[in-house]
C-alpha cells in the first residue's frame, strides 16, 4: 500500500492528537468526561470529575429547580452564583442511574449562569456543584416527580 | 439547531435550542420489543473571536432536545458566534449565527 505524502502527515497529526488527548488528566476537559458520567454512584462521579469529594455546602450558589415536576422528561434548572473564578459548573441527580447530568465549562469571561432542562428518573435531590479556585461548592434541593423521564 | 444570540450592555447572552432525540438507550421499542441504543450529544461549544466560551458535556439524562442558556462578557452586534456539537455517535453539527 502507498501512502501520499499528504495522507502520511494527516495520519501523524491524527495520532499525536489521539496520544495527547488520553496523556490529558479529565479535569483539562480534553475529552467526554466518560468515567464520571457511566459513574452510577455519586462519590465516583465526584471522585472522577473532580478528582475529589470534598463539598461545600454554601449559600452562594443558586440553583433554581422546581419543588415538584409534572413531567420528569423535562425539568428546568438554573444555576449561578457571584463567586468569582468560576471554572466549571455540573448537575448531580442522586436517584438517576448516572447521576451526572450534565457539566459546563465556564472560561474566563463567561458569565456563571447556565439553564438548562433535565431528565429525572425519579424524585430525587438535584446538586449543583461549582468548581471555584479549585474548591467544590453545592446546593441542594429536592425536586418531586409524578411522571419519570428515563425508560418507557 | 436553533440559537439566539442577543448583546444588551456587553454582555451576550445565547439561548440554544438543539434537535436531538437524547435517546437513553434504556427505551425499548414497543413492536420489535428491542432497546433502542443510546444517542445523544456529548459535546456543545460555542466560539467567539476563535475563543471558546461555553462548552457543555451531556449525557443521557438531559432532555429530548437540549436547551441550553449562557451569556458572556463581549459580543457585538452583528458578529459571528460558532456552535457545534457531537454525539456519540460520531455525528456533527456546526451552526453560525450573529449577535442581534
Amino acid at each position: 500500500m502507498v501512502i501520499s505524502r499528504r495522507k502520511f502527515v494527516n495520519l501523524v497529526t491524527l495520532g499525536s492528537t489521539a496520544c495527547l488527548t488520553l496523556l490529558t488528566p479529565i479535569t483539562s476537559w480534553a475529552a467526554w468526561a466518560s468515567d464520571a458520567f457511566n459513574a452510577t454512584k455519586t462519590e465516583d462521579v465526584y471522585q472522577n470529575l473532580f478528582g475529589s469529594t470534598e463539598l461545600i455546602e454554601s449559600d452562594e450558589v443558586a440553583l433554581k429547580v422546581p419543588k415538584i415536576a409534572e413531567n420528569g422528561g423535562a425539568v428546568p434548572v438554573s444555576i449561578k452564583t457571584q463567586m468569582k473564578g468560576v471554572e466549571s459548573i455540573s448537575i448531580v441527580v442522586k436517584d438517576n442511574p448516572q447521576p451526572l447530568s450534565a457539566s459546563f465549562q465556564i472560561p474566563a469571561g463567561t458569565i456563571a449562569d447556565v439553564s438548562t432542562r433535565i431528565r429525572l428518573a425519579q424524585t430525587s435531590t438535584v446538586t449543583a456543584v461549582i468548581k471555584a479556585n479549585g474548591k467544590l461548592y453545592t446546593k441542594s434541593q429536592e425536586v418531586k416527580v409524578t411522571i419519570g423521564g428515563c425508560g418507557g | 439547531m436553533k440559537v439566539k444570540a442577543k448583546s444588551k450592555n456587553n454582555i451576550t447572552t445565547v439561548r440554544v435550542l438543539a434537535k436531538h432525540p437524547m435517546e437513553t438507550g434504556r427505551r425499548v421499542d414497543k413492536e420489535s420489543g428491542e432497546k433502542i441504543p443510546a444517542h445523544y450529544i456529548q459535546e456543545l461549544t460555542c466560539e467567539h473571536n476563535g475563543k471558546v466560551v461555553f462548552l457543555a458535556q451531556l449525557s443521557t439524562s438531559v432532555s429530548q432536545n437540549p436547551y441550553l442558556a449562557f451569556s458572556f462578557e463581549g459580543g457585538v452586534k452583528g458578529e459571528v458566534l460558532q456552535l457545534r456539537w457531537n454525539d456519540n455517535m460520531g455525528e456533527i453539527k456546526k451552526v453560525e449565527t450573529k449577535i442581534k
